[in-house]
């Protein structure tokens, strides 16, 4: 690979050949917006609004489509430039019903962003009343038309990464809309709720049904995990408010997964505020159950493991380690049977 | 897996065999269906028809338990067409006579009547992955989880040593782990025969190593006792103890009477859980424990690679994190274990274990690596036997013939039931199903029978119906479908009200102590 030297800004920005001058930009810190165009579902050429202006080159120019040549000079802030981005944005803003204040995509919403950034407060255009009733159907997934921006990313995931072919764009014209199968509610559609779709989606078009109401993206702290079920090991983002998971990510930028989750790691975070989850140790005294301190349940079980230990021998005691905790967890319960107990009887759910 | 999972994506030819991938391992499902969006032919090998046909280039609907006999025949017909690779086999490989002395006695024709896939199948199978330039070879519990799943485990190996498919990207013999940590807590050496990395027990070097390490004057040199002859154990008053952390055994093992049976004969049974699951009940003590999102450390992934998991929330009332509670434990016996972080324990677990000596928490803070990764500087390992370098020399062919499985079909109990999992819940349940919303997807067990079966016997769709075997029985509800062939029934294990290890058969590979969880005759009563 080649590297090449192009000007931005009238910076001069190193680059390899064959990028992309937004992905050149934005490697260097360059504000260029996208709605459409996102890393993992590549350009659409939908939106246009990553317009730039090239020295040399009529009209303008899209920056997720062009490729950065040696001695470019590229310039993405020109009043041709902006207001190219106004008038795109405005025709967003006037062609859906865009109510911020209620958007559960408010804070993460990239068409607010950009009408933020670009100093819009309303559209010069007539709004287009929209009135899709929100489809409600999926148990995880709230689907609200009036938002959509017809990027395509959501398409592009749905067939694309996650190859699950349920979505589509359908009908024609002013009515053109994206679909599940032949235009079901979500939830009767053959969607497998994997969320691909909502991860990508730049509005508020598509949220997650369980994180509705429970937190701005400014409350929440955002930390990465592993996936706690299959052995595919996928990186997480646990999005925390309060002591409280209330919504889950892919990690876009790692492997293995680079960003895409199934329903059980996306949707499956709540057992761990579940009320029924155990809370006190638990000690059995004339067949019942009862709440004890640290100290008493331990101090039980190790003299029992001792008493056991010193009249049956080492050998009557055995250890089932999990398959679903940590290696350090691991680790710490085979040294204890191997050298605290004294015996090689310690295995685990390999098998199942 | 030998090979990694960026790799999928990029393979000409994908051999999922025993694996419903798409429920089970959902995100390397897509890699496989990228793939085939790319031109790779994808080849199914499975007794259901899974959601991955409808992305595969041919499907083959062999007979639960068959997959010796279909494996060995199409290496039959490979060697009979002069597909094998010959360089690969006579520079790297040791045993090939004795493998095809064994797979000549598996022509299709003899083949076609044990697994049911036709003459022309099975030729056709072998001419697609004995002609394709690479094949990568995928595989799960499909294969694992019968009487002779160590055998079919080493038939899939051969297969692929046949055809020179190891050592290289694109290629391998690919295991998709069920659990997140399954490769990890193998890995640590939570197994009775060997210490971290699989070092042995039974080497004293090994073990010297281990006891100046932990401080003590020497370690068991006897291989411990396997999970199913732990339970065997219990039941004939050997064992009085048991130590279960993270395990709902009631539900998961086979033949729940037995397993019932064998805890309620425990002096001391101890619990270490987040919830007060099915388990529980028959415990002495019950420990409370952090989850996954409350607890610090790493985890090891399908392809070997060790990543972070982090602390998110605090733990509800007093519950502990594991390694807490069992240091705690041997303090109290008077064995000393004073950690004081993960960061610590991993340290340790790091100078003990050569094979992974080079993975500290600072090196995977933004992605995880794959081992084996000897030293600080190794950036770990993508596909395992680069230049055909084995751990023992030559790669070694091990046939196997086929044997039915431990319990088939008689007059009395005249199906097949295997088991497995859905994409929209997980293992016994004690997570998914507290979570919300996902009972709304697949509220509740069904079993899968076919139209014919069903038609014969006067079931309609959405029946209850009772089903029995040996050991059990259960009431469910019927899903009608041409998802199992005629004579075949499926169930999972995610629901306490309908399990079906209530039915299956605790028969175990000899090697593995796995049980044939895939496997076992039941009978369909219509209710009323
Ligand atoms: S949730 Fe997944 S399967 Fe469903 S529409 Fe979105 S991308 Fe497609
Ligand atoms: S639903 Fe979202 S991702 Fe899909 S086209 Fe509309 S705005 Fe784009
Ligand atoms: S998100 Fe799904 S595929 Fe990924 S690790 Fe979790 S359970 Fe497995």
């Amino acid at each position: 690979m080649k590297n090449i030297i192009l000007n931005i800004n009238g910076r001069s920005i190193q680059t390899v050949e064959g990028r992309t001058v937004l992905k050149a930009a934005r490697e260097n810190g360059i504000y260029i917006p996208t709605l459409c165009y996102h890393p993992r579902t590549k350009q659409a050429g939908k939106c246009r609004i990553c317009v730039v202006e090239v020295e040399g080159l009529p009209g303008l120019r899209i920056s997720c489509s062009l490729e950065a040549k040696e001695n470019m000079v590229v310039l993405t802030n020109t009043e041709r430039v902006l207001e190219t981005r106004k008038m795109i944005v405005e025709l967003y803003l006037s062609s859906g019903k865009h109510n911020c204040i209620s958007c559960e995509a408010n804070g993460r919403c990239e068409l607010q962003e950009v009408t933020y950034r670009l100093g819009i407060e309303k559209s010069t255009f007539p709004v287009l009343t929209k009135d899709y009733p929100p489809d409600t159907s999926s148990p995880m997934i709230i689907r609200d038309l009036n938002k959509c921006i017809q990027c395509y990313r959501c398409i592009a995931g749905c067939n694309n990464i996650a190859v699950n072919e349920v979505l589509d764009m359908g009908f024609r014209g002013s009515n053109m809309t994206v679909v599940c199968d032949t235009n079901k509610p979500m939830g009767k559609s053959s969607c497998v709720i994997c969320g691909e779709c909502v991860q990508l989606c730049p509005t508020g078009a598509l949220t997650e049904k369980k994180a509705f109401g429970k937190g701005r993206p400014w409350e929440i702290k955002k930390i990465k995990t592993t996936c706690p079920y299959c052995g595919v090991g996928c990186q997480v983002h646990l999005h925390v408010k309060d002591n409280e998971i209330v919504k889950v990510t892919g990690v876009e930028e790692v492997a293995p997964n680079y960003g895409s989750l199934c329903i059980k790691g996306r949707f499956g975070y709540d057992f761990v505020h579940s009320p029924e989850r155990l809370k006190m140790p638990l000690l059995r005294k004339n067949g019942k159950f009862v709440e004890v301190s640290w100290d008493e349940a331990l101090d039980f079980t190790a003299s029992r493991l001792l008493e056991i230990k010193k009249a049956r021998g080492p050998e009557s005691i055995v250890g089932i380690g999990c398959a679903r905790t940590t290696n350090e967890n691991n680790y710490v319960m085979m040294k204890f049977m191997r050298a605290a107990v004294g015996t090689n009887n310690v295995d685990h759910c390999a098998r199942t | 897996m030998s090979n990694s999972i960026r790799e999928i994506e990029n393979s000409p030819v994908l051999f999922v065999i025993g694996s419903n991938t798409t429920e089970a391992h959902p995100v390397i499902a897509n890699s496989m269906k990228r793939a085939v969006k790319k031109g790779s032919i994808l080849i199914v090998a499975d007794p259901r028809k899974i959601p991955l046909t409808r992305w595969a280039t041919k499907h083959y609907q062999h007979k639960v338990g068959s997959d010796i006999a279909l494996l060995n025949s199409v290496m039959h017909e490979i060697i009979k067409n002069g597909w094998h690779n010959k360089e690969f086999i006579s520079s790297y490989t040791e045993g090939f006579d004795e493998l095809q002395k064994v797979v000549s006695a598996y022509p299709p024709e003899r083949a076609s009547e044990i697994c049911g896939v036709s003459e022309d199948g099975i030729r056709e199978l072998a001419m697609l992955l004995g002609t394709a330039e690479r094949v990568a070879l995928y595989y799960t519990l499909g294969i694992t989880e019968h009487v002779t799943g160590t055998d079919n485990v080493k038939t899939c190996a051969n297969l692929q040593m046949l055809l020179g498919n190891i050592g290289k990207e694109y290629t391998g013999v690919n295991p998709l782990r069920g659990q997140n940590n399954v490769q990890g807590a193998c890995d640590m050496g939570v197994l009775p025969d060997v210490f971290t990395g699989y070092q042995k027990v039974a080497d004293e070097t090994v073990r010297e190593k281990f006891a100046t390490a932990w401080g003590i004057n020497s370690l068991p040199e006897t291989a411990g006792t396997k999970i199913p002859a732990m339970f065997d154990g219990m039941l004939h008053g050997d064992i009085k103890a048991l130590y279960l952390v993270g395990e709902n055994v009631v539900m998961s093992e086979p033949h729940q009477a037995h397993t019932i049976r064998a805890l309620e004969k425990l002096e001391l049974l101890i619990v270490q859980d987040i919830f007060f699951n099915e388990t529980a009940q028959y415990a002495h003590v019950v420990l409370p424990a952090a989850c996954f999102a409350e607890t610090e450390g790493t985890v090891t992934n399908t392809e070997r690679r060790v990543q972070r998991v982090r602390k998110a929330v605090e733990p509800p009332g007093q519950a502990k994190e594991d390694w807490w509670i069992i240091s705690e434990l041997a303090r109290r016996m008077g064995y000393l274990m004073d950690y004081t972080s993960t960061e610590q324990i991993w340290e340790e677990v790091r100078k003990l274990t050569p094979n992974i000596s080079g993975i500290t928490f600072e090196r995977i803070e933004r992605e995880g690596l794959q081992w084996p990764c000897p030293d600080i500087n190794h950036a770990g390992t993508c596909y395992l036997y680069c230049d055909n370098i084995f751990p023992c020399g030559k790669a070694r062919f091990q046939p196997a013939q086929w044997k039915p499985p431990a319990e088939v079909p008689d007059r009395e109990y005249p199906f097949v039931l295997t088991t497995g999992r859905r994409l929209w819940h997980y293992h016994t349940g004690t997570q998914i199903r507290k979570s919300a919303g996902f009972d709304d997807v697949f509220p509740e067990e069904l079993i899968e029978v076919n139209k014919e079966d069903a038609g014969s016997l006067g079931i309609k769709n959405g029946d209850y119906i009772r089903v029995v075997s040996r050991r059990g029985m259960l009431r469910v509800k019927a899903w009608v479908t041409d998802h199992v062939s005629p004579g075949l029934c499926f169930m999972t294990f995610h629901f306490h009200e309908a399990c079906a290890n209530a039915l299956t058969n605790n028969a175990f590979d000899p090697f593995a102590g796995t049980a044939e969880y895939k496997a076992c005759a039941v009978r369909l009563e219509k209710e009323g």
